[in-house]
């Protein structure tokens, strides 16, 4: 199994950390041909309106786009839980997303910097002590469709959402060497029929 | 990890609850600009080309450094009101400079609610001696250095981005090279030490032996390494990118060019792809003129030598 990371911009290289450290082959994702040999995407934390315009100008929107329809699946952080949601609130106009989880998403949800901030959470499907979640800027997530399954919340807002293939977090896993969320997503990869109870 | 016990009440422990201003968000944040372009504005209207052509994020200023240069005086943290403009006219983050030393300016820029604060040797130095002591402030600061001692120095004050000082204003990138190699070079160095003469290294750096030992035992600096000063074209860019620096801000090289958005976007492209000729190859044709560029040599004022 080979797992890409889109890097275009941000924090990628923390995740092909993650990836090493789960002895699982990463690759840099820059243009459509970086897609043909992997098998799952992760989107990381970055810069959400610099991604999406860097994702048009390379024609990786439309290649990652039909990789995703066809099932592909994808884990985004952050930035990437933008780009995967249906709807984004304060964002730029031209800002596109893939549509890819039914979720409606406010961009720097809490504030700026200085609401940035960190906090324990407990994820379904995620054993052990809590998890140390930490939100750069981070989105909120306002709406929430059936068939999203909600992992976790901070103050009643989600913070970790799944639909089927595709798992987001509004926080940076890519920041801790706290590697569950990662294993989470890739466990779920293993098994599409996957339940939580597994996980 | 850097030493961040003097902001958390129980050392060493995970937060429980909530927990706003530590060090590891105001690392986050840095950790999330890389890859990335930050680009000097001056009005609201230079902010939204900016934000058009994909940058991470603005610095907000009265005058760009060549124009700091040209026009000399005391150059100040810019009117509070200016930098309201331009955090209202874009939705990526926006970062202000203030004078070394000048701690009163950091708390009005906090007050404010900038999203990361340049102490920086483009304005004119407030205090000879002490730098701002950063721990005080939830608003995370970026710092210039000359050296891997200086950055050292910087980040035990509490800065959580260091970016090479390079020579603003002048369009000429040798300065920034020179830095980022020396700050890599020593590294490079101390990761091949024994812990013996980590001792010496913390002393001929000026810098705290912990903050040594880590890049000892890591190989990298404890923030991530930004470059600054002189990048005035794609190529610029695309060279500091692959001499180690993990994002690039441009100050004069944007707004001092014939055609600003176009030079902006391709400089956001060349420092994405910074490693791939053929595209590199692609965004450097049909820019215009780049901005004019002065020799070092022939500088009244050299501002990388402020700061210490």
């Amino acid at each position: 199994m080979k797992a890409g990371v889109l890097a275009l911009q941000g924090a990628y290289g923390l995740h092909l950390d993650a990836l090493d450290r789960l002895r699982i082959p990463g690759k840099e994702v820059r243009k459509a041909g970086d897609l043909d040999d992997i098998e799952l995407l992760i989107i990381p934390g970055g810069e959400s309106t610099t991604i999406s315009m860097l994702l048009d100008r390379s024609g990786l929107f439309e290649a990652i786009d039909e990789r995703i329809s066809a099932g592909m699946p994808v884990f985004g952080t952050c930035a990437g839980a933008i780009l995967l949601c249906s709807r984004v609130r304060d964002g730029r106009p031209d800002q596109r997303s893939f549509g890819a989880i039914d979720i409606t998403v406010r961009r720097n949800g809490y504030g700026g910097q200085l609401q940035s901030f960190e906090a324990d959470l407990d994820i379904d499907g995620v054993k052990g002590p809590p998890y140390h979640g930490i939100f750069i800027r981070a989105p909120v997530v306002e709406q929430v469709a059936p068939g999203v399954e909600v992992l976790a919340s901070v103050r009643g807002d989600p913070v970790v959402c799944r639909q089927g293939p595709v798992m987001i977090t509004t926080f940076h896993p890519e920041l801790t060497d706290d590697d569950r969320l990662h294993q989470l997503f890739l466990r779920q990869t293993d098994d599409p029929g996957r339940s939580l109870a597994t996980a | 990890m850097v030493d961040d016990t003097p902001r958390q009440a129980k050392p060493g422990a995970p937060a429980q609850g909530p927990e706003t201003g530590t060090f590891t968000v105001k690392r986050g944040l840095a950790e999330m600009l890389k890859g990335g372009v930050i680009m000097d504005v001056v009005t609201p209207e230079h902010a939204r080309i900016a934000e058009d052509a994909g940058a991470v994020a603005v610095m907000a200023l009265e005058r760009v450094p060549a124009d700091i240069r040209k026009q000399g005086g005391v150059a100040r943290m810019s009117d509070p009101e200016m930098i309201e403009g331009i955090k209202d006219a874009v939705t990526i983050p926006v970062m202000a400079k203030v004078r070394i030393g000048h701690f009163a300016e950091a708390q009005i820029l906090e007050a404010l609610g900038v999203d990361y604060i340049d102490e920086s040797e483009v304005l004119t130095p407030a205090d000879e001696v002490h730098h701002i002591d950063k721990w005080l402030f939830a608003v995370p600061f970026v710092c210039g250095a000359n050296d891997l001692g200086e950055a050292l120095r910087r980040i035990s004050e509490g800065a959580a981005m260091i970016r090479s000082k390079g020579e603003a204003g002048t369009g000429n990138i040798v300065e920034a090279v020179r830095h980022l190699r020396s700050i890599r070079g020593d590294m490079a160095k101390i990761t091949g030490a024994d812990s013996a003469e980590l001792f010496e290294w913390a002393k001929h750096l000026r810098a705290p032996l912990g903050l040594v030992q880590e890049v000892g035992r890591t190989g990298c600096l404890p923030v991530p390494l930004f470059c600054a000063g002189g990048v005035a074209t794609p190529a610029d860019a695309a060279l500091v990118m692959q001499l180690g620096a993990e994002s690039v801000f441009v100050g004069s090289g944007i707004f001092k060019s014939e055609e600003p958005s176009t030079m902006a976007k391709a400089i956001v492209e060349a420092t994405t792809n910074f490693g791939d000729p053929d595209i590199l190859l692609k965004v450097s044709t049909g820019l215009g003129h780049a901005m004019p560029g002065l020799e070092i040599e022939d500088l009244q004022t050299k501002l990388a030598e402020r700061g210490w």
